[in-house]
C-alpha cells in the first residue's frame, strides 16, 4: 500500500489529532488543515494506532456491530439487544430457509406507523456478517487484527477493506439508518478517509 | 400513481400513492380482507403474504417495491399443493383457534414447505417464530406443519 494510493482515495484530509479521545471524525478540505493533519509528529506506528482507533468509534457503533453479532443472530437497537423476532442466519446469512431477510427488510427504509420501532431498516444487500466477522464483544486490537486476516475478512486485500469500508453502500447504510436510529458517527467519506490512512501508515494495530 | 399489480393470478390496478403499503391495497383496494393487520411493523407475521413465492410483510412493503411480482394471499393458497396440504393438516390437528393470526401462520408454513419440504422441528420453530399467535396455539401450527409435510410426501409431491 503506498502514499499514491491514499492520496488517490482521499480527496479531502482528515483533522487527525490522534489524541486519545479527541474525536477526528471531521473532514476538512482547507490546504492548512492538510497542513495540520500531516504535520502531526508522532511515530508511524501510533498514528496508524491511534488513526485505527478512531475509524473504530464507527466499527463500534450499533449500526455496524447489530450485523456483526457474537452468535449467528443479530442484535438491534442502540442497545444492541436481540432482534426480535428471533432470526436465525442460516447458511448463507440471509436467514433460514422460509424466513429470509427480505421478508421484513426490503430494499430501503421504510417508516412505520410505530413509535419505538420507526422504521424497518432495508438495503439491496441486507444480510448477516459472516460468522468469521464477528465483532461484538471483541476489543479494537482484536478487531482490526480480524479485518486485516485473510483467513477471517473473505479474502479481502488492504486495498479492497478500504473499497468496502469508503464505498460499499452498505457500509454506507450505517449514516442512513432510517428514522428512529442514530446514524454512525461522522460520514462514510471521512470513515473512507481515516481508513485509508491506517493503512497508509501501515495498518497497525491496538494492543490487546 | 396506478399500479398494474399480480395478484393471486389476475391483474388489479390500484390507484394508490407508493409508498401505500401492500396489506392496505390489499385489503382496502381490493378487498383481500384475508390478510390481517397486527402490529404493523413487522414483528407478528399476521399480514404475511407470498412475493415471488416468498414469505413478506405485507406491513412493511411499500407497494413501489413489488414492481411486477406475483402477490398471492391466504385466499388462493389453497389451490396449491403445499396450501391444499396445510389446509387438510389444519384441519385434521384442528389447529385453529380464535383464528386471526392463521392466515399469516398459513403463508409462513407454505414459504417454509416450498423451501424444505421435510423441516425438523429446529427448522420450524427458526421460521414460525416471526408470527405471533395471541392463542398460543404454536405446538398445534408446528404438529400441523409436519403433517403438511406427510402428506405432500405420501403423495410423491415436491412442495411447490
Amino acid at each position: 500500500m503506498t502514499r499514491d494510493f491514499l492520496h488517490a482515495v482521499a480527496s479531502l484530509a482528515v483533522l487527525c489529532t490522534v489524541v486519545p479521545g479527541v474525536i477526528a471524525l471531521n473532514v476538512v478540505s482547507s490546504t492548512a488543515d492538510q497542513t495540520a493533519a500531516t504535520d502531526v509528529q508522532q511515530p508511524a506506528h501510533e498514528r496508524s494506532v491511534a488513526l485505527f482507533l478512531d475509524a473504530a468509534r464507527v466499527i463500534e457503533s450499533p449500526r455496524c456491530m447489530n450485523c456483526h453479532p457474537a452468535t449467528r443472530s443479530p442484535t438491534q437497537g442502540e442497545a444492541m439487544r436481540l432482534h426480535t423476532p428471533p432470526i436465525d442466519a442460516g447458511s448463507e446469512g440471509h436467514g433460514p430457509l422460509g424466513l429470509n431477510c427480505n421478508t421484513c427488510h426490503g430494499s430501503e427504509n421504510v417508516s412505520t406507523i410505530g413509535i419505538d420501532i420507526a422504521s424497518i431498516p432495508g438495503h439491496p444487500h441486507w444480510m448477516l456478517a459472516p460468522a468469521s466477522m464477528s465483532w461484538q464483544g471483541k476489543t479494537p486490537g482484536e478487531i482490526c487484527r480480524q479485518i486485516k486476516d485473510l483467513t477471517r475478512n473473505g479474502g479481502r486485500t488492504l486495498e479492497q477493506i478500504h473499497e468496502h469500508m469508503a464505498k460499499d453502500s452498505l457500509v454506507g447504510w450505517a449514516w442512513n439508518p432510517g428514522d428512529g436510529r442514530e446514524p454512525a458517527p461522522g460520514s462514510q467519506e471521512a470513515f473512507g478517509i481515516l481508513v485509508g490512512e491506517w493503512i497508509a501508515t501501515g495498518a497497525a494495530c491496538p494492543e490487546g | 400513481m396506478l399500479y398494474n399489480l399480480q395478484v393471486n393470478g389476475a391483474v388489479h390496478q390500484a390507484d394508490v400513492d407508493g409508498g401505500t403499503p401492500v396489506l392496505w391495497v390489499l385489503r382496502d383496494i381490493l378487498g383481500l380482507t384475508g390478510t390481517k393487520f397486527g402490529c404493523g411493523i413487522a414483528m407478528c407475521g399476521a399480514c404475511t403474504v407470498h412475493v415471488d413465492g416468498e414469505a413478506r410483510r405485507s406491513c412493511v412493503t411499500p407497494i413501489d417495491f413489488v414492481g411486477g411480482a406475483e402477490i398471492r394471499t391466504i385466499e388462493t393458497l389453497g389451490e396449491g399443493k403445499v396450501g391444499s396440504a396445510l389446509q387438510q393438516a389444519w384441519r385434521e390437528l384442528d389447529v385453529v383457534q380464535c383464528g386471526y393470526c392463521q392466515p399469516g401462520q398459513l403463508m409462513s408454513a407454505a414459504a417454509l414447505l416450498a423451501a424444505n419440504v421435510q423441516p425438523t422441528d429446529a427448522d420450524i420453530d427458526a421460521v414460525m417464530s416471526g408470527n405471533i399467535c395471541r392463542c398460543g396455539t404454536y405446538g398445534r401450527i408446528r404438529a400441523g406443519i409436519k403433517r403438511a409435510a406427510q402428506i405432500l410426501a405420501s403423495a410423491g409431491e415436491v412442495a411447490k
